[in-house]
């Protein structure tokens, strides 16, 4: 079944036959990433070309509000996007996924199967709905341990489970690991999930607003265990959310995502003191911040996120931006290429450099 | 876990004890209010007067309500004597009192139809419970596919088609008009072939009823688990699709059909009285459909009361049965 | 927000006044339903809002605010308390006596999802109330609703649509003017924009910024996100296990925080600056918030706190003002920027829960 929605996906979207044979230098990288939906309403793109490459201990925080195709992306990583709904089953995937010189996209789905939850695992938002509420927390984690290694004893599997759950700060593990899901708390629960996800010793871990079902205290509690293991297992972390706060906590670099493609990129500090896509500022004129002056007014985007379905011509962003005017038309009908705005920064806007900064330096920096 | 079950054990008695005291108060109140009199029943409507006082003196049925009650419940329990001077009865614990119709003792009349209903019971929950979640299953891992369609109009029918229709037809065409099946109850222990000979049309009409209504709760309770975050964090571990589905999805889609099985099961004990009387099997619901044509009131009694309790037990097992697939229910 | 002067001069009435305010949904067991405990969802509350201000309340789940919330409306029955909403006692006013105040009260839902019905038109969920209240209006109830749509920025052309055409933000606009349109006194919002975008939240918020000035509204936000608290609120409530732990004006909430939680709470928000991850000192709370259905003893806190002494796990602190500032009032033995309460305590027998770090 894979097989044939490939060939059909390929031959409704670009040629994709020339890949190159060569696999990039980097641990992952992901080129011209497309996931798409057809549905009856027409074909919802949630992820519309989009490549970024990640380091082994590095972290990546890819960040969107609903519907910007973030969860789709990491989810496609793991070969995870046909689950779930029914529509999802007619997934049309194109592009590369290489993760440490393997194709993942076309590769066998048996071997990317073989590679999820051993070389690749994920953290997901709610820790209560995403264990089974009938298997006892270290059944779930032991069962994780034992699909990759099939030679290990269950009672090898319990001992590991149960340090991992001591690694992950969960008092007296070894009578916890016989605990069901709702015996935890939300905070246990999810590092619970961590020790799930760690048990295998994945390289990469995507983290998919890990902390948003979180009280702010245990969310800080969260985001620090994930720093210190990755520096622990130097594995390459991708964190989704739509929390500025939570990515600049964390994340090495920042992807920004709209409407399915990504408009900025760059190292976390350059997004956060010099962004350049439009979008990026209203994010930041959104959020109050408790480390600045309260300013009188938020300074929102205006509008709605829009439909994955029918997005808008050219720039995706183009209805809910002021600076429209300045692009002569351009942003109505071209979609704007990501170009480099600086060192390791990209971003996709039709405005000129120095309209760019001069609107950042004027008119949105001092009202942050 | 201990204290629960002693618990729900009182509670079935005292539920049983309710039954049996609203049921007795219709079924012998109702005629008294009506003007009919069971023990004209007993004696027949051509008996002298002497021995219709006679009869209702010995079947204390000249006592109050609440008397007569206390003398059914101590019959239930440690049996009662039926005397009228010096020829006396006496009916042995648990005693339901006699048949109207036939003089016989209900008990052992209702411990020889069990074994009927019981046999037609089993059968066709296995073949329904098999037929279908199984077809529910495929068909909701095949959604939208021919075969989920196929299963869907078929189980539609199934639901829809009433049991003496389905079941008339099957024994007009397997026995009366091709004669490949037989249609004579013979007991199991008799001879288990041509028991299940006997009764794999009843059988399979029964479960074709129950199998579409199964495969209906069973796609949809499947599909519903199959959305739900841990299915994604089970196949996020690299379990393998089959065991993904076998051992995550249909655990949590057990429970409701569980609940279901056991109502099902426990109505079914009580009497399948359209597939009894439509197959012509002597079995409780049979047994019920006649004493209530005839009015023979302890007889309508013991089955009303018999059936309450297999009701209740059900129940009571799928409860339990539910505290050990689910932790949730288990340790609150 | 801001505070018409006026209204808030010295000795004016508060519009709601609570005190003692206790909530306890029961627990119970077996057959007899015999109650074997109490979820102490709210345990004793006092705080009073004036006429045009905004009190913010914030906490952790399971901390009570929502059942406040549900408690101020009315939607709740106290166990026990008081409240007076101008000057009057509106505790235990029956369903029938509490109708005329409820065009004085009106909430805002956190899910605008589920609290619209999917069956209704927008004009018959917004006018709702008028015809619930029996209220005629001058040009009419579709007038009236027109305008109310036009207040919260939706179309009045918006009329006759359903609430699933609408995105998450247009519904929660829909809420409000649902709670607006019998022009009440005081708006309680639980969580009016956790459920929203980002982009949309910042909407929302200003939104309600507008509506305050415009009409003189007098609200009560509930909410999780400290941030978004200070944003909106003159003054702010931060409760912890059915307590008020901690209450005063914005500018010395925020500046010089006195209970230990609401340092820790604000040093766990997630500041959207990478540099000063580096820098910044940290107070790391570990383990949970313990069950409100038998909370810690003394200071409900004393099981995370890192000050913690013997007297905080015996003796309740009182909620009163520590330090010459106006309304700033604490619940704490060893309050951070004021005085200490219990000198010569030593933290020797402090719980090991909390620990100050400095975040690397």
């Amino acid at each position: 079944m894979s097989k044939l929605t490939k060939t059909s996906a390929a031959a409704d979207m670009e040629p994709t036959e020339e890949r190159p044979t060569d696999a990039p230098s980097e641990f992952l990288s992901v080129r011209d990433l497309k996931v798409h939906f057809p549905t009856d309403d027409g074909v919802v793109k949630s992820v519309d070309g989009l490549s970024f490459t990640l380091e082994k201990g590095k972290t990546l925080g890819i960040v969107g509000e609903s519907g910007s195709g973030k969860s789709v992306t990491s989810l496609s990583i793991l070969g995870l996007h046909r689950v779930g709904s029914n529509r999802s089953r007619n997934a049309r995937i194109s592009g590369e996924v290489w993760l440490d010189g393997e194709e993942l996209i076309s590769a066998d789905a048996a071997r990317v199967r073989d590679l999820r939850g051993q070389k690749m695992a994920m953290i997901f938002q709610d820790p209560l709905t995403a264990m089974h509420p009938f298997f006892s927390v270290g059944q779930q984690i032991i069962e994780a341990y034992r699909v990759h290694h099939p030679s290990a004893s269950k009672k090898e599997a319990r001992k590991r489970t149960i340090e991992m759950l001591d690694r992950v700060g969960i008092p007296q593990p070894d009578r916890r690991v016989d605990d069901y899901p709702h015996q935890f708390s939300g905070g246990m629960r999810q590092r619970a999930m961590i020790a799930m996800a760690l048990v295998n010793d994945p390289s990469l871990l995507i983290a998919d607003e890990p902390t948003t079902a979180l009280d702010v205290t245990v969310q800080a509690q969260i985001l620090d265990l994930i720093r210190d293991l990755q520096k622990e297992f130097g594995s390459a972390v991708i964190i989704i959310t739509h929390d500025l706060g939570v990515v600049a906590e964390l994340a090495d670099d920042i992807l920004v995502m709209y409407g399915g493609r990504c408009i900025e990129r760059g190292p976390s500090e350059t997004i956060f003191e010099q962004p350049q896509h439009p979008y990026t500022w209203g994010l930041l004129g959104s959020m109050p911040r408790l480390d600045r002056e309260r300013t009188d007014r938020l300074n929102p985007v205006k509008g709605s996120p829009p439909s994955l379905i029918n997005l808008p011509s050219g720039c995706a962003f183009h209805p809910r931006c002021p600076y429209t005017d300045l692009t002569e038309g351009a942003s109505q009908t071209v979609v704007p290429e990501l170009r480099e705005v600086g060192s390791r920064h990209l971003a996709a806007c039709h405005l000129g450099k120095a309209d760019r900064e001069r609107i950042w330096t004027e008119e949105i920096a001092p009202k942050l | 876990m201990l204290v629960y079950l002693i618990r729900r054990l009182v509670n079935v008695a005292v539920l049983l004890l309710v039954v049996s005291a609203i049921t007795f108060g219709i079924f012998f109140m109702v005629p008294k209010l009506t003007g009919s009199d069971p023990a004209l029943l007993y004696v027949g409507k051509i008996a002298d007067k002497a021995a219709v006082e006679g009869i209702r003196h010995k079947m204390g049925l000249d006592k109050s309500i609440a008397e007569q009650y206390f003398l059914f419940l101590k019959g239930l329990f440690v049996g009662r004597d039926y005397s009228q001077g010096t020829d006396v009865t006496h009916c042995s614990a648990p005693c339901f009192g006699y048949s109207f119709k036939t003089e016989q003792e209900v008990w052992p009349l209702l411990l020889d139809r069990l074994p009927v209903t019981l046999s037609l019971a089993s059968g066709a929950s296995v073949i329904w419970l098999v037929v279908g979640t199984g077809t529910g299953i495929v068909s909701a891992l095949r959604r939208r596919s021919v075969l989920d369609r196929a299963t869907m109009v078929t189980a539609l029918a199934g639901v829809s088609l009433p049991i003496y229709f389905t079941g008339l037809l099957a024994l007009s065409i397997f026995v009366n008009t091709l004669g490949w099946l037989p249609n004579n109850y013979v007991n199991f222990t008799d001879d288990p072939v041509e028991w299940a000979r006997n009764l794999i049309l009843p059988w399979i009409t029964l479960a074709f009823l129950y199998a579409a209504t199964y495969a209906r709760l069973t796609r949809a309770t499947l599909l519903e688990v199959l959305g739900e975050d841990y299915i994604r964090t089970a196949r996020a571990k690299g379990l393998k699709e089959n065991k993904v589905i076998g051992k995550h999805a249909l655990r949590s889609t057990m429970t409701p059909i569980l609940t279901v099985f056991g109502l099902d099961i426990g109505a079914l004990i009580g009497g399948a009285v359209l597939t009894e009387k439509t197959f012509d099997l002597r079995g409780l619901g049979y047994e019920a459909v006649q004493a209530i044509s005839q009015s023979d009131l302890p007889v309508i009694l013991g089955v009303t009361l018999f059936a309450a309790f297999f009701v209740i037990m059900a129940n009571l097992v799928v409860d339990l049965l539910y505290a050990v697939v689910d932790p949730r229910v288990r340790l609150g | 927000m801001t505070i018409p002067q006026q209204t808030t001069a010295e000795g004016a009435e508060p519009l709601l006044k609570v005190s003692g305010l206790v909530k306890h949904f029961p627990i119970t067991k077996g057959v007899l339903r015999r109650q074997v405990g109490a979820v102490k969802a709210v345990d004793g509350l006092d705080f009073e809002v004036m006429p045009g201000e905004t009190l913010g309340v914030v906490g952790e789940s399971g901390c009570g605010k929502s059942t406040m919330g549900r408690l101020i409306t009315r939607l709740l029955e106290p166990t026990g308390g008081k409240i007076e909403f101008e000057g009057r006692d509106i505790t235990h006013l029956g369903t029938s006596a509490m109708r005329p105040r409820r065009r004085d009260v009106q909430m805002i839902f956190q899910d605008p999802y589920s609290s619209l019905n999917p069956r209704h038109t927008v004009g018959t969920i917004v006018s709702a109330p008028f015809r619930l209240q029996k209220v005629e209006t001058e040009h009419g109830t579709k007038k009236a609703v027109q305008d109310l749509l036009e207040l919260v920025g939706l179309s009045p052309e918006h009329y006759n649509r359903y609430p699933h055409e609408f995105s998450g933000g247009q519904r929660q606009r829909i809420g409000i003017a649902r709670a607006l349109a019998l022009k009440p006194k005081l708006v309680v919002a639980d969580e009016p924009v956790s459920a929203l975008d980002v982009s949309i939240q910042a909407q929302v918020v200003n939104l309600l910024d507008d509506l305050q000035s415009e009409l003189g509204l007098t609200y009560v936000i509930i909410a999780h996100d400290l941030s978004v608290i200070r944003h909106v609120s003159d003054r702010i409530a931060v409760m912890y296990l059915g307590k008020i732990v901690e209450i005063a004006d914005r500018e010395s909430l925020y500046g010089k925080p006195m209970h230990p939680y609401t340092t820790a709470l604000m040093s766990a928000v997630p500041v959207p600056d990478p540099k000063r991850r580096t820098q910044r000192k940290r107070i790391l709370l570990t383990g949970d918030v313990p069950s409100p259905i038998s909370p810690p003893s003394g200071c409900r806190f004393h099981t995370r706190c890192w000050k913690a002494t013997e007297v905080c796990r015996t003796v309740e602190p009182p909620l009163i003002a520590l330090t010459p500032a106006a309304g700033h009032r604490v619940a704490c033995h060893h309050p951070e920027n004021a005085p200490d309460q219990a000198p010569g305590e030593t933290s020797a027998t402090a719980a090991t829960g909390g620990k100050s770090v400095e975040s690397a």
